[in-house]
């Protein structure tokens, strides 16, 4: 364990310096995933957004979990162990939001459950030269039944239009899907709120949101 | 970015820091409960705990927590039941996890929504 730069931290945290501290009435945390694959840009995206500097930590499994019991695995040490980034943005005097970049590795699914429920909803940020990249995700996030809306992260010119990634990844016409540009606070932004609309929607009506794109 | 050196961490000192109590009472506690301090370090406490404290006169979540603690999300959790145990902190839960994971109602989601869009 690095103790020094473990005590700059928490000096950092206590000073408030770099980190700005929650308000006092901060009462409800919120949290939404951004889940994508190795590369796509999770943490520029939370960064972008995110009021402070992005963090990371990790989730460590060394007990039986995973919904195993059986002794025997304890003594196997099945060890799952999961990193992953987060930034926040305080909404208002109560509500906090936390921003996951969640990996889309295959191990993470595990875990999703013990870190993730509750999640409002994910963002699914997709390479298109990578789209093979993300069926596993997509397909875990219906599984649990997590709302998403898919946003498309351009660093370069995208050659296919929107609806050809749809049929690619094989969306639902209701999923909204969206441009963006991680690097740029504006475009993340757009991209959060398209995913808040669509939230908003399913729970007004019950059914699709309007698309966004 | 702090990159915990996690990884390199043996499950010896995981033990010690949590005197070898496995996950049972973490449920307590979600990732985005916000921990506030309800009094100051003593003497003689376990230096976790009082890192804790320290961090949490203001409200702080125990994913941040156990990011600058440097220690996996269970194991803050496991001290974090300690120190509500004993009156040192309190937790002020995500509401939506309250609702058993469903989504909130439209008025928070308006809420959200609208506070995004005034970023």
């Amino acid at each position: 364990m690095h103790s020094r730069i473990s005590e700059r931290t928490v000096s950092t945290v206590l000073h408030g310096t770099e980190q700005s501290p929650l308000r006092e009435s901060a009462s409800n945390g919120l949290k939404i995933a951004i889940v994508g694959g190795f590369g796509v840009g999770k943490t520029t995206m939370v960064k972008s957004v995110s009021e402070i500097r992005p963090l990371s930590t990790e989730e460590t499994m060394t007990q039986a979990g995973v919904g195993i019991d059986d002794s025997s695995f304890v003594r196997n040490k099945t060890t799952t162990t999961v990193a992953f980034d987060f930034g926040r943005i305080s909404l208002d005097e109560q509500m906090v939001l936390y921003l996951f970049g969640a990996p889309g590795q295959e191990r993470f699914w595990f875990l999703w459950d013990r870190l993730f429920s509750g999640t409002l909803g994910a963002v699914v940020l997709v390479d298109t030269n990578r789209l093979s990249d993300s069926w596993y995700a997509l397909d875990r996030l219906e599984h649990h039944g997590t709302p998403f809306i898919v946003a498309r992260n351009n660093f370069t010119e995208p050659r296919h239009t929107l609806e050809e990634v749809r049929e690619s990844l094989d969306l639902p016409p209701d999923v909204p899907m969206i441009d963006c540009d991680a690097r740029k606070r504006d475009s993340s932004k757009a991209v959060l709120v398209a995913l808040a609309r669509y939230l908003y929607s399913l729970s007004t009506n019950g059914a699709a949101g309007e698309s966004t794109a | 970015m702090i990159r915990g050196p996690l990884d390199k961490e043996g499950p010896d000192r995981l033990y010690t820091v949590t005197g070898g109590r496995s996950r049972a009472d973490e449920s307590r506690f979600d990732m985005v409960t916000l921990i506030v301090s309800e009094s100051d370090p003593t003497p003689g406490m376990q230096s976790e705990h009082v890192k804790i404290l320290r961090m949490c006169r203001r409200p702080l979540s125990v994913v941040e927590i156990s990011s600058y603690l440097e220690l996996p999300v269970s194991v803050v959790k496991i001290l974090l039941c300690d120190l509500l145990d004993t009156g040192r902190i309190t937790a002020r839960h995500p509401q939506v996890a309250r609702l058993g994971g469903r989504l909130p109602g439209p008025e928070t989601l308006k809420k959200v929504l609208v506070a995004l869009q005034n970023l």
